[in-house]
């Protein structure tokens, strides 16, 4: 029989359960004339198994209340930062309240954060229904769109693919915002449900933070900084539904 | 937090004992070293992606691992004698000694390779990126490390001679 030659790293493989079930029956045919290598193998094959009857009993020790308060409890300096955190977002809540409507751009970042996704559901809400005109540059041209976003924004975009999740992109606009252009991308699934995808310059703060939630009127928005950009998911569907597609943009653009 | 929940990295810790245990066989300094790994991970908070929490846990872990070991008193080669402290109890089967007095006797780098394979069945090029070494090197460790493991659970002091495969 000519099978590819044997090499060491696929003997490994082999004795890992590795290898796929046509390669391993080669291996098989190959080692059945080298006892010292089925030798090797079963000897491999026993030191994994003394790892698992050794250790595999650490899974089952109750877990040392250090490690759980560790995790748990804040640590010794995160009431300081917590409070901190509520400070500036109680500040971020009445300076947004005082400038309502009119953000300036070199306003405190909380605030400029805080307009983020209301500025966004205003978008969204302006646009998603159009029925003639959605867009300014549909997805048919999607070269064209992306080239042109990405030049206005001054950085590389690339609106994340969400058919998997049932939407697909129709194309995006360039609109104003505080600090400069923004990019809006917008989805369709085949009820004709729409999401949009604002994406805003944000040259003052590099910054990454977790995804933030919020709702304005029915529109539901996830949010969030990344480096100099905000981003901010809409769409009327509820918190759940959204959740998981947040998730997989916010993995594609970090890809 | 939407992203990371702190049960999340809670499911992990079973996972990340076992593999500290392996590597040190000492529960208190495994703990340590979990303690570390989760200290780290929680004021990383913020840099972690949506993606595998157990290898982006278990890199963290790799990375303080080996930073104490560096920081401990400096070993004249790779494959110098055991430095690491196997403290034997009573509830220590033989079995368990002989084999956690075999695995002390590795080079800390194939020692982390033949566990996160061998124990955490984790693949081979997941391995690579925990450790931050081309697949290559992680092959090339498993097999000195597993002929070397051989000759110590048998016994030998020595190394046997690199097994020729290639035909």
């Amino acid at each position: 029989m000519n099978h590819p030659p044997l090499c060491e790293d696929e003997l490994h493989a082999y004795a890992d359960h590795r290898l796929d079930a046509a390669r391993r029956a080669e291996v098989e045919a190959m080692l059945a004339q080298r006892p010292e290598l089925c030798q090797a193998v079963a000897d491999w094959r026993m030191q994994n198994a003394k790892f698992h009857t050794v250790y595999d009993e650490v899974l089952n020790e109750p877990l040392p209340a250090r490690l759980l308060g560790e995790v748990r409890v804040p640590r010794r300096h995160m009431p300081l930062r917590l409070a901190a955190v509520v400070t500036w977002l109680a500040l971020g809540g009445i300076i947004g309240f005082m400038l309502r409507g009119h953000v300036e751009p070199d306003a405190p970042p909380v605030a400029r954060l805080t307009a983020l996704p209301r500025q966004a559901a205003i978008a969204h809400t302006v646009y998603s229904p159009e029925v003639r005109h959605p867009v300014e540059v549909g997805a048919s041209e999607e070269n064209h769109l992306v080239a042109w976003l990405s030049k206005r924004l001054g950085t590389a975009l690339k609106p994340p693919h969400l058919a998997a999740q049932g939407f697909d992109l129709i194309g995006g606009r360039l609109l104003p915002g505080e600090a400069g252009p923004v990019a809006q991308f917008m989805y369709q699934d085949s009820k004709g449900l729409r999401l949009t995808l604002y994406v805003r310059q944000d040259a003052t703060a590099s910054a990454a933070t977790a995804f933030r939630y919020t709702e304005e009127g029915k529109v539901s928005v996830f949010y969030w900084l990344d480096g100099k950009l905000g981003y901010a998911l809409s769409g009327e569907i509820d918190k759940a539904a959204l959740l998981p597609i947040a998730t997989v943009v916010y993995q594609q653009i970090n890809q | 937090m939407l992203v990371l929940q702190h049960q999340d990295i809670v499911n992990e810790l079973p996972r990340l004992r076992r593999y500290a245990r392996a590597l040190t066989h000492d529960t208190a300094l495994s703990d340590d070293l979990v303690q570390d790994t989760v200290e780290r991970a929680l004021s990383r908070f913020t840099l972690w992606r949506p993606g595998n929490l157990r290898a982006w846990l278990f890199t963290i872990m790799h990375n303080v691992y080996v930073n104490q070991v560096r920081a401990a008193p400096p070993l004249a080669k790779d494959d110098a004698p055991p430095e690491l402290p196997v403290r034997a109890t009573q509830a220590d089967s033989l079995e368990m000694r002989d084999l956690a007095r075999s695995l002390a006797r590795l080079p800390t780098e194939q020692r982390e390779v033949l566990l996160l394979i061998g124990l955490e069945d984790l693949s081979y090029e997941e391995a690579a990126t925990i450790i931050g070494v081309p697949i290559g090197t992680v092959m090339s460790r498993l097999s000195r490390g597993r002929e070397r493991l051989r000759a110590l659970l048998a016994g030998s002091e020595l190394p046997e001679a690199q097994l020729k495969v290639v035909k």
